[in-house]
């Protein structure tokens, strides 16, 4: 099964992966920040991951992994 | 299976630009395709001054920082005493269309076989969103607050289709960070790039459009989307020169 992992320390929360995701699996928190003050991306609907690193591929900081 | 990790070539500082800064995007672009080409040893980078100052820091192999402008010239003497390195230049707007457009246009003349990676957010943004060479007419920065005017402030210069009108370029294009397929093109554009210099066929430059979220006072999202629907119209993505296909001058 596809999934990502999200490095919450380098996350800048600028939302572009949330964009990017063609199956809504990624949102910014609402509550959650990290050491930096940046409300984190956070995965809401993981079951959805296809695998297709788009958000990888948009994230300007490479927070994100992605296996399949 | 990992389909996707962060490159070798790139360190592990956390990189301070912006939040939605794509500059991220491209140092990540130019990383993965010296990688991929294998020349991660022969590999000398030069940083500019801009808001990429720090590119030292960012990519795992050898920099040389530059004099505010002067990287195509510090990229010649690398090359010309390194023929077998492979250098490539990082420079911003401000860098290289506004204080270092004489060795700009002096290294593509002489069809130096260098790359040049030139990031255009059309806004001076290190030093606090000022009026670049390229801002839009009618786009708002610190030193033209009610939108540029082009009787005051002249036209954004398009530095792909000037140095288009040189002999001596091989490879001159322009692409986009506005979403995943422009991105996609963008490592294409950057990888063809330094090919040709491995290769030993001269000039290439890849200009690429970078949103400034911070200094466009916009979000992420929303500059992305402004750069996808005003800053293609002033700046036209496409190839301007590809001697291997024959196109452009």
């Amino acid at each position: 099964m596809a999934s990502i992992t999200i490095d919450e320390t380098v996350c800048k929360g600028c939302g572009l992966c949330a964009e990017a995701c063609p199956k809504k699996v990624i949102a910014l928190s609402e509550h959650r920040m990290n050491a930096n003050g940046y409300f984190v991306a956070e995965k809401v609907a993981p079951q959805n991951c296809i695998g297709c690193a788009f958000c990888a591929i948009m994230c300007p900081d490479c927070a994100i992994t992605v296996e399949k | 299976m990992k389909v996707f990790e962060k490159t070798k070539m790139l360190t592990d500082a956390h990189l301070h630009y912006c939040p939605g800064c794509t500059h991220g995007i491209v140092h990540r672009l130019v990383a993965e395709s010296i990688e991929e080409l294998g020349l991660q040893e022969k590999c000398v980078g030069i940083a500019p001054v801009g808001c990429a100052v720090f590119a030292y820091d960012y990519f795992n192999c050898d920099m040389q920082e530059a004099a505010h402008g002067r990287a195509p010239a510090v990229a010649t003497g690398i090359k010309r005493t390194h023929p077998d390195s492979l250098v490539f230049v990082y420079q911003g707007d401000g860098d290289l269309a506004s204080i270092g457009m004489a060795e700009t246009v002096h290294a593509a003349a002489r069809g130096e076989n260098i790359t040049i990676i030139f990031i255009n957010n059309s806004i001076y943004g290190m030093t606090g969103g000022q009026m670049a060479p390229t801002t839009l007419i009618g786009q708002r920065a610190t030193t033209c607050q009610s939108g540029r005017d082009p009787a005051v402030n002249g036209y954004p210069i398009r530095i792909c289709e000037l140095l288009a009108t040189l002999d001596a370029p091989y490879y001159i294009e322009r692409v986009s960070t506005q979403d995943v397929r422009h991105v996609l093109a963008a490592k294409k554009a950057i990888k063809k790039a330094l090919q040709n210099q491995a290769e030993g066929k001269g000039y290439s430059f890849v200009e690429v459009l970078v949103s400034c979220p911070t200094n466009w006072h916009m979000k992420p999202v929303e500059a992305l989307r402004f750069m996808g629907e005003e800053c293609t119209k002033t700046f036209p993505l496409g190839v301007y020169r590809d001697k291997s296909k024959g196109e452009g001058k």
